[in-house]
């Protein structure tokens, strides 16, 4: 393998790391801030897909990011309406939500299942077009990409610093301090979760703009996949300021691609992508309490052996 | 000030679990006045509390503060006119956000998109060196790492940061250690009176149900069984409130927490 391909295999991590760490972001502030496991995401991570894939080939490029997004901030009031106003379970309303988005899909594809984008106009292509000739006319993809990542960072890191984002800090932190703090958290949990749900639509229609096609399976699982890098990136930057965590987050969503690129090279299947997110999550939540069993468990074990007296 | 008519509050209703725990109460409060409530277990004390700030809705009757109907008004909004203390100090603050931004959800101004200014920090800097904890100088540190007396300070200090119209104190410093506890109390008598607070306390200490403040009102079964204020108030000692106690509802007064002297 040479050093070409090496490269290339980096730049598609990187790609795809950076355009998935939007939906990564949208977890961290729903997950990490909100304190809210939003279900909902692998729906909502393709209602992007597909509305801005709709509007794109409709013929309308710029507009396909406002109009996923605008999408996704629908879908997220709904998941949060449910939860705040209806007495639905949180996670329940997610389950919910993403069950209803499958039709919804559909139909916003027109009565099928795959839209192929080969010949349509979008941003991608009209930055393809406006670098042909320029030392970067192969990397329009990660331009956009990183732009939008940064754009998305720097929009976490003002707005939860403003009073409604420590409003919305508050109500994941501490429930109990949230009505008796004039804070209304049907409202928080509402704009927090309009906010993150417009940042999976955009993920999702930046991820099938850039493939050049979108299929109702495109954001089967994303929501582990989420959480999982969620999860890396709070290994690395998980305290400290909250600027630092969002690119922690980021950090975390490409070191997951990258691992998963070079576990493609070693002949993993493609297939095994979800199954390995899963097992990520599943040991990133679990350790930390795995670990606080161990002293009750030493003691087990001293016990009976009969090293400890009784 | 507060004028609350009537209310009533049964939990459960219509099923074996049915439980009055307010019974068609009337009750008044002045400007100015700082009222200490005692009462046995199950009385309908805190129930009496959660009613004023809205945790829940009475079943009826009418709720006026400051001349305003609040009856229908949820928690959030009362909460902009009423500060409240729980007894355990977690409940007031957000263990993973800082001091600083602590202060900041309570201090109340400003817009939804404001950010915390320098004016604001030196604000919360003059405040919390009030305290004499040392807090001021630790305003970047998460709320998580104080101790609970701390905690509770600070609770103090946001839930009266804008002098609310009403302060509602639940045995705020039963959690706490008896020096701490001290300290928070002496804390809550200068903050009340220099802002001419209207105040309601429940304490489970008698002597300072009849130390603190210009009223003591005593609660059982969900309903005001004794208010005495005045000069009969200043020469009543804990014994006589007992004895009360016994007079009007025929038994001994029985709190498991109830301190009979300081």
């Amino acid at each position: 393998m040479d050093l070409n391909s090496i490269l290339s295999l980096g730049e598609n991590a990187l790609q795809l790391g950076l355009i998935s760490s939007l939906t990564v972001l949208a977890l961290f502030l729903s997950y990490s801030m909100l304190n809210v496991c939003d279900l909902s995401t692998d729906g909502c991570f393709t209602l992007g897909a597909t509305v801005g894939a709709a509007v794109a080939i409709a013929g309308h490029p710029l507009l396909s990011i406002p109009a996923a997004m605008a999408a996704g901030i629908l879908s997220g009031f709904i998941t949060a309406f449910l939860q705040t106003k209806m007495g639905i379970n949180s996670l329940l309303a997610g389950i919910i939500v993403n069950t209803g988005l499958y039709s919804v899909n559909i139909a916003v594809m027109g009565n099928s299942s795959l839209l192929n984008m080969n010949r349509t106009k979008t941003v991608f292509t009209m930055l393809k077009d406006a670098l042909a000739n320029t030392p970067f006319s192969q990397n329009y993809v990660l331009i956009i990409a990183l732009l939008a990542t940064v754009l998305v960072v720097i929009f976490l890191s003002l707005f939860l610093r403003t009073k409604l984002g420590l409003a919305i800090r508050a109500t994941g932190n501490n429930p109990d301090m949230v009505p008796s703090s004039s804070i209304n958290p049907v409202f928080t949990t509402i704009v927090g979760l309009c906010v993150s749900n417009s940042f999976t639509a955009l993920s999702g229609c930046l991820l099938a703009q850039s493939q050049k096609s979108v299929n109702i399976d495109i954001g089967t699982g994303m929501v582990t996949i989420a959480l999982a890098s969620l999860l890396i990136g709070g290994i690395f930057l998980g305290k400290g300021k909250i600027p630092l965590r969002a690119i922690g987050v980021v950090l975390g969503s490409i070191i997951f691609r990258v691992i998963y690129t070079i576990a493609l090279r070693f002949d993993m299947p493609a297939y095994m992508l979800k199954l390995v997110s899963s097992i990520i999550v599943i040991i990133a939540i679990s350790a930390p309490y795995l670990k606080s069993k161990i002293p009750e468990f030493k003691r087990k074990i001293a016990l009976k052996r009969g090293k400890e007296a009784v | 000030m507060l004028t609350l008519s009537h209310i009533s509050k049964t939990f459960n209703p219509g099923t074996v679990n049915a439980k009055t725990a307010l019974s068609d109460l009337s009750f008044h409060a002045d400007k100015g006045d700082f009222i200490t409530i005692i009462g046995a277990n199950g009385a309908g004390k805190s129930t009496l509390f959660n009613a004023i700030s809205g945790s829940f809705m009475t079943d009826s009757g009418r709720i006026l503060l400051d001349g305003e109907d609040i009856t229908l008004m949820p928690e959030f909004k009362r909460a902009k006119q009423i500060g409240r203390l729980f007894q355990d100090p977690m409940l007031g603050s957000a263990p993973g956000m800082s001091i600083e931004e602590n202060l900041a959800l309570a201090a109340g101004h400003g817009g939804w998109l404001s950010h915390i200014s320098k004016k604001d920090k030196e604000k919360f800097r003059e405040r919390l060196s009030l305290l004499e904890m040392g807090l001021e100088d630790r305003m970047k540190q998460p709320v998580g790492l104080l101790s609970g007396g701390q905690r509770q300070a600070l609770t103090l200090m946001m839930a009266t940061f804008t002098p609310p119209k009403l302060l509602l104190l639940d045995e705020h410093t039963a959690a706490l250690d008896p020096g701490t506890a001290e300290k928070v109390l002496s804390l809550t008598r200068e903050i009340v009176s220099e802002n001419h607070l209207t105040c309601l306390m429940i304490t489970h200490n008698m002597q300072s149900a009849l130390n603190l403040g210009n009223r003591t009102v005593m609660m059982n079964n969900g309903s005001i069984i004794y208010d005495i204020s005045g000069d009969e108030r200043k020469n009543l000692k804990v014994n006589d409130l007992l004895l009360k106690f016994k007079e009007c509802v025929g038994k001994e007064l029985d709190n498991d927490r109830m301190l009979l002297s300081e």
